[in-house]
């Protein structure tokens, strides 16, 4: 079966499936994602005008049995950062896309009135019902109430309350193997999503497979792909502790940001770090490996019960903790973990919400240290849309703004996330310089600044920090591409085995003869085609800095400033 | 002299979190490692009072030693 771009009008309540034109053919993920919001979406247009569209892609390798191939790609303009977008996530959706045969599905327009709507792929089209039983429900009662309401196994994505209102942080949630959640979390693609008035989307392929052209070198190629993966020490801490490990090793760097981007160590980071975590998990017979998506190799997630061991949150990253306990100094684990799975329900950014909070904290709306009114304010506050709720829904920036603060960590109004620019420097060169702002994820400098993995470049010094990102970012942009999970990026940088495996699985799945070069010059393609849409949106190298505190107030311990002159910075772009 | 010794992750298991160690000014910080009965080839990160070290450092009266294994995130 041919893969298929689904079309939905939502202007015209109309829907259509037609062919892949030739120039997306070789596109998947997020090289597809930014190559339709590049050609179709007016890069002037409001993000939540009936001009943009919600554009949904599985990776090139999504819907096959490769390891670790099961991220979805969402993109839009973005309403949070005005830049294009794409974020990814796990779940079931992206592998039940594929062998539904889509490649693509384009949401446009915006529908007249006040009624709500639901879409149902299936390998015929997508069909669209009118939605009224969940709208104003969290996403955990949207999960529940469709497995009672079809029998067959669905692919669902959903948004909760924010994306219904339409903040900037809201995220777009996909169904896990379990029934929890994965989050397609940055740049407020779920206001998007509820800006065209669709409260989710369901997929069943039925039947349908995906067909790989040279099915017994697929399997050759998996089988070493998937060896350099579970191989890589990484991989196996990363199942043992989850993505959370990180806490102690950021804490001792100095470089975990700690109360509101004022520290580099947080005095209570033992009690939130990984160790903790796994000990605790363990205690209160919770899971400690999980896997966000079949095939996954890797199993960084976790289920995470409370004391009575009840499951009070699963897929608890290491950002949502950094963010919500060192940023917001809470260094209780269980009101994190419950701010957590609020965040899930109501559908909204773990890591744009708790920053936010954390400047709100210095603004004086609640004390630092204060888990439990986070939690409040999440349930009576940005879940119900009061005014304060809407403030903190719409990002740290927005919330900047209402209080006259001017320790605001965001980039092109992102928050920025769990590593201090200041202590950890080739990371402040991926904030400043991601076409998506601050986003860890685009240019994961930390491996290499902090990890020892993929080489050694010292963090406290500005030598080696911008072709380092720019190496991983053009990297990034091409495994974002696949469907392939971030984390194989640790055993590619190390195993020389892993990446000419990864090149023969897509050669494989579709008879093609990629080299390293190809994927190179993808990552550099995907790269010039989401700054090309923000420069037509009109950002220019002014909006490739970070926030002037940064440069001005010394980070404890190490008592260091970020101090790239601009056109360093600018020189990111050479190549 | 006196250091203190941090561990973290697996390297913790039926170890320690933190000890105060006595050392002569000779021990390098791999003579450490050795004597913890850590592999040297588990070992991903050694950072001396915050800073990225290595295995041959001499460690100062006062010094803070951590010792992490490979291990990543994001």
């Amino acid at each position: 079966m041919a893969d298929k771009i689904y079309r939905v009008n939502m202007t015209t309540l109309t829907t259509s499936v037609e062919a892949v034109p030739a120039a997306w053919a070789g596109h998947g993920g997020r090289g597809l994602t930014s190559t339709i919001v590049a050609a179709e979406v007016e890069p002037t247009c409001h993000p939540l005008g009936a001009k943009n569209k919600l554009v949904i892609a599985p990776g090139l390798l999504s819907g096959t049995v490769a390891a670790n191939s099961g991220r979805l790609s969402i993109g839009a303009k973005s309403p949070l950062t005005g830049t294009i977008k794409e974020a990814n996530a796990g779940g079931t959706a992206a592998q039940l896309l594929a062998r539904a045969g889509c490649k693509a599905l384009i949401i446009e327009g915006l529908p007249k009135g006040d009624a709500w709507y639901s879409l149902a792929l299936t390998p015929e089209g997508v069909t669209i019902q009118e939605e009224s039983e969940l709208i104003g429900k969290g996403n955990f009662a949207v999960v529940e109430t469709l497995g009672k309401r079809f029998t067959e196994k669905l692919g669902v994505l959903t948004i909760g309350q924010a994306g219904e209102m339409r903040m900037r942080a809201a995220n777009i949630s996909i169904k896990d193997p379990d029934g929890g959640l994965r989050s397609c979390g940055r740049g407020g693609l779920g206001a998007v999503m509820g800006s065209k008035k669709i409260k989710f989307i369901t997929v069943n392929p039925k039947d349908g497979k995906v067909a790989i052209a040279n099915p017994e070198k697929f399997k050759e190629a998996n089988k070493a792909f998937s060896k350099a993966l579970v191989d890589h020490p990484v991989s196996q801490a990363l199942g043992q502790y989850g993505t959370n490990v990180l806490v102690n090793i950021i804490n001792e760097s100095g470089g975990l940001p700690t109360k509101n981007f004022t520290g580099g160590q947080f005095a209570g980071h033992e009690s939130i770090s990984g160790e903790t975590m796994h000990d605790t998990i363990s205690q209160r017979g919770g899971k400690v490996k999980h896997n966000c998506h079949a095939g996954c190799v890797i199993q960084c997630s976790q289920i995470y019960n409370d004391a009575g061991g009840k499951k009070l949150t699963s897929g608890f990253e290491y950002e949502s903790i950094w963010a919500m306990g060192a940023d917001c100094c809470v260094d209780n684990l269980d009101h994190i973990a419950l701010a957590d799975k609020l965040m899930d329900d109501i559908g909204i950014d773990t890591i744009e919400t708790s920053v936010a909070m954390g400047v709100a904290m210095e603004a004086g709306v609640l004390p630092f240290g204060d888990g439990l009114g986070i939690c409040r304010i999440l349930e009576e506050e940005v879940a119900k849309g009061t005014t304060l709720g809407r403030i903190i829904g719409n990002g740290a920036g927005s919330v900047g703004i209402a209080f006259g603060i001017t320790r605001v960590p965001v980039v092109k109004n992102q928050a920025i996330p769990a590593y201090d620019p200041r202590a950890i420097k080739g990371i402040g060169i991926t904030y400043a310089t991601s076409t998506q702002g601050a986003d860890h994820t685009m240019g994961y400098t930390i491996a290499t600044n902090i990890l020892s993995v993929g080489g050694k470049v010292d963090p406290l010094t500005n030598v080696g920090q911008v072709e380092l990102s720019r190496n991983l970012q053009i990297a990034t942009a091409a495994i974002d591409s696949t469907g392939m999970c971030l984390f194989i990026a640790f055993a590619a940088l190390d195993n020389a085995a892993c990446l000419p495996a990864l090149i023969d699985l897509i050669n494989a799945r579709y008879g093609l003869s990629l080299t390293g070069d190809d994927v190179v010059n993808l990552g550099k393609y995907i790269l010039k085609t989401e700054r090309a849409f923000n420069t037509a949106a009109g950002f220019t190298a002014a909006d490739d800095r970070l926030p002037e505190f940064f440069y001005t107030e010394p980070l404890p311990p190490h008592n260091v400033t970020f101090d790239f002159k601009g056109e360093e910075i600018d020189t990111f772009w050479n190549f | 002299m006196q250091i203190t010794v941090k561990l973290f992750a697996f390297f913790r298991e039926n170890r320690f979190k933190v000890e105060e160690r006595e050392i002569d000014e000779a021990t390098t910080i791999g003579d450490i490692v050795d004597q913890l009965a850590i592999s040297r080839e588990e070992v991903g990160v050694l950072m001396l009072n915050s800073r990225h070290t290595d295995f041959a450092v001499r460690p100062a009266p006062g010094d803070i030693l951590a010792i992490f294994p490979v291990i990543g995130g994001g």
